[in-house]
């Protein structure tokens, strides 16, 4: 098998909250890896710490209030990243890791041209002159679709739309050829025709450029057209990992399949559809004060005594090649529990 | 079968907008902006239309325009037989007693310095429904209807999570026992498994208390799940309305196909041949002549009759209207 890419091991990242509140588990213990080339999904709701998980991979996180805590580790292309010296951390960001964020209408410079930001990363980490750099932003342009380049290098960001400037932050970040392109929720702010030109876009660039693709999203829909693999994340932990078809044909956390049954879908025979969705009781616990044991046991409709008290590691699926189809619950180990209940 | 007398009538609504002035005000008036060109339909009592669009259709101003949030120019607006653009000042506020809405951002729409309780007793004091004790008895067992411990009634919004303010939205909403709701993107802003709870919660709210609902919303999957009728909009004209059913089954405007194709299915095997539209939503300050939508329409048959004659919107099926030149033969 090759090498991971990016390889994530035991990450946690905590916040000091304000007012004495405690200190806020955003992600507790998380780890996965990125091979060459792929898409990796990382899937969850608001407060999960799939934000949090992609800044630390950047080490973009506030100090104070937030800290990476010692024991973590994240490799990539054979070096841990955050024992890295700043300069040579700088020498990855925006180069052989890039990153593009949900708001395209607040993550670019409102007094430069877009042609100026997009040629800065080339400026920076290939030394290319002002004038090669304008060139490349122009082909940049080309590439990610948007008409007229050679005109619209010139433009400001209020004169494009969010689809076009969506572009712009993707020329931004492909300009030096990363290995890795984190994209995080790349279509949440779009509508929906614009969001499908986005992900079409994001497809065909991957293919061309041959990088890994980590796509963060809320958006399960997104995930099984784009991802090759899964990693589902609850309460600051990966609570299941899976190949995609996979993990959508045999969603084995209870979690994740709950999630599954609650997305509204267009796919839905009319007889079905006026029926009430599933939905997952209750809410997303604080970081400040996750459950204990199993995070989910609060929420989990098989959940029994054991599940209170002790937390499940990842545990592999039966049949599956160890590590490819993991799973936080302790039903693998009593899967007629599963049954009992359906 | 006989048709429920409509609740709700909408015919021929229009909303300009002056157009931004450049130069800090100083500058010339820019073109008007024909946010809702021209809109009607009903909707029967106890039933839900699903109006969806993408941003800048002017779904969001058809909804407030109904309610006289925003004055419209142009169009009739009649809830239960009474002309709702008619009224004086206080007759309107007293028919707002049967018409309320619920906004997308359960953030920005409740006052942060009102406990629930101050929210959902200020609707009650304006239409003079309930005092004191009494009013108090009536917020919690509104709580309790939407899902809430009626604990919540001395919270502060802050202490809430997306999905209870909504709830919180709701109940206020419902406080003046209104019979229309225009619901504006009310689940919009929450996670998935909160969106089924809020969801479910609307239906069953519907069921129990006979409401009327205009559901404004850009998800189309979501609205299939509440929906008895379909709108499509696109750059404030109705491009496409049906039976909710016909409309999924079989869409006859392009758009409402590209939409359907456009929206991402939790499914890995689904092989579907998606429509990716090319281009962004052109300006409504602007529109294209002829039919708006023929600049980015995928439609094989597309011809130049397309950019000069604007298709009327028509009936092309028993209940289904279509605004294209070639609904008969739908892509």
């Amino acid at each position: 098998m090759t090498e991971p890419l990016l390889h994530v091991r035991d990450l946690k990242t905590y916040f000091v909250t304000e007012h004495g509140g405690g200190t806020a588990r955003a992600v507790d213990g998380v780890s996965f890896d990125v091979y060459p080339g792929e898409t990796l999904g990382l899937v969850g709701e608001s407060g999960c710490g799939k934000t949090v998980t992609s800044l630390s991979i950047l080490r973009l996180i506030p100090e104070p209030p937030g800290h990476i805590r010692p024991g973590s580790f994240i490799e990539f292309e054979g070096r841990n990243l955050l024992t890295l010296a700043p300069k040579e951390l700088r020498a990855i960001r925006g180069n052989r890791i890039a990153m593009i964020f949900q708001e395209p209408m607040t993550s670019l410079n409102p007094v430069f041209t877009v042609g100026d930001q997009i040629a800065e990363a080339a400026i920076v980490h290939q030394r290319l002159s002002r004038r090669a750099a304008r060139a490349r932003a122009v082909e940049m342009l080309t590439l990610v679709g948007i008409p007229d380049p050679q005109e619209r290098v010139d433009h400001y960001p209020h004169q494009m739309s969010g689809g076009m400037r969506q572009r712009v932050m993707i020329a931004m970040a492909l300009i030096c050829r990363p290995q890795l392109l984190i994209a995080d929720e790349p279509t949440t702010a779009l509508d929906v025709t614009i969001q499908a030109q986005i992900l079409e876009l994001l497809d065909r660039l991957q293919r061309e450029l041959g990088m890994a693709v980590m796509l963060i999203t809320h958006d399960l829909g997104v995930v099984a057209g784009s991802a090759d693999r899964v990693v589902v994340m609850y309460a600051g932990q990966v609570v299941e990992q899976a190949p995609t078809r996979e993990l959508f044909a045999r969603p084995l956390h209870p979690y994740t399949e709950g999630l599954l049954a609650s997305v509204p879908r267009l796919d839905t025979r009319v007889s079905q559809v006026r029926g009430r969705l599933h939905s997952i009781p209750g809410q997303v616990p604080a970081a400040t004060a996750w459950p204990a044991g199993c995070r989910f046991h609060p929420r989990c409709p098989y959940a029994w005594d054991r599940c209170a008290t002790e937390e499940p590691p990842p545990l592999d699926t039966p049949g599956s090649e160890p590590g490819t189809h993991t799973v936080r619950c302790w039903l693998l180990t009593e899967p007629q529990r599963r049954e009992r209940r359906a | 079968m006989t048709l429920p007398a409509p609740l709700v009538q909408v015919e021929g609504l229009v909303k300009r907008f002056p157009g931004a002035r450049s130069l800090l005000g100083l500058g010339r008036v820019r073109r008007i902006v024909r946010a809702v060109d021209g809109v009607s339909f009903a909707i029967a009592a106890g039933q839900t239309l699903g109006l969806v669009g993408e941003s800048g259709c002017g779904k969001t101003t058809v909804g407030r325009t109904i309610l006289r949030l925003i004055e419209p120019d142009a169009g009739r607006v009649t809830l239960d037989g009474a002309d709702v653009l008619g009224l004086g000042a206080r007759e309107l506020r007293a028919l707002r007693r049967r018409m309320q809405i619920v906004f997308q951002d359960p953030y920005g729409s409740l006052n942060p310095r009102m406990t629930v309780q101050q929210t959902l007793a200020e609707p009650l004091a304006i239409h003079r429904l309930a005092a004191r004790p009494e009013a108090e008895r009536r917020i919690s067992s509104l709580l309790e209807e939407v899902g809430l411990d009626p604990a919540f009634a001395r919270a502060y919004p802050h202490e809430l999570s997306g999905g209870q303010r909504q709830r919180v939205g709701i109940a206020r909403a419902l406080s003046v026992e209104p019979q229309f709701l225009v619901l504006d993107e009310p689940v919009s802003a929450l996670d998935v498994s909160v969106q089924a709870q809020v969801l479910n919660l609307l239906a069953e709210l519907q069921r129990k208390r006979r409401l009327t609902y205009l559901f404004i919303a850009h998800d189309l999957a979501v609205v299939k799940h509440i929906a008895d009728h379909v709108a499509v909009m696109y750059l404030g004209k109705i491009v496409e309305r049906a039976p909710a059913t016909v409309l999924y089954a079989g869409p006859r405007h392009p758009y409402t196909t590209s939409l359907l194709s456009a929206v991402p299915v939790p499914d890995p095997k689904a092989q579907r041949q998606r429509i990716v539209l090319q281009g962004d939503v052109p300006s409504p300050a602007t529109p294209p002549p002829g039919c708006p939508f023929h600049p980015r329409c995928p439609h094989p048959k597309k011809s130049s009759r397309c950019g000069i004659e604007p298709p009327a919107l028509r009936e092309v099926a028993p209940g289904q209207f279509a605004a294209c030149h070639f609904a008969e033969a739908p892509m």
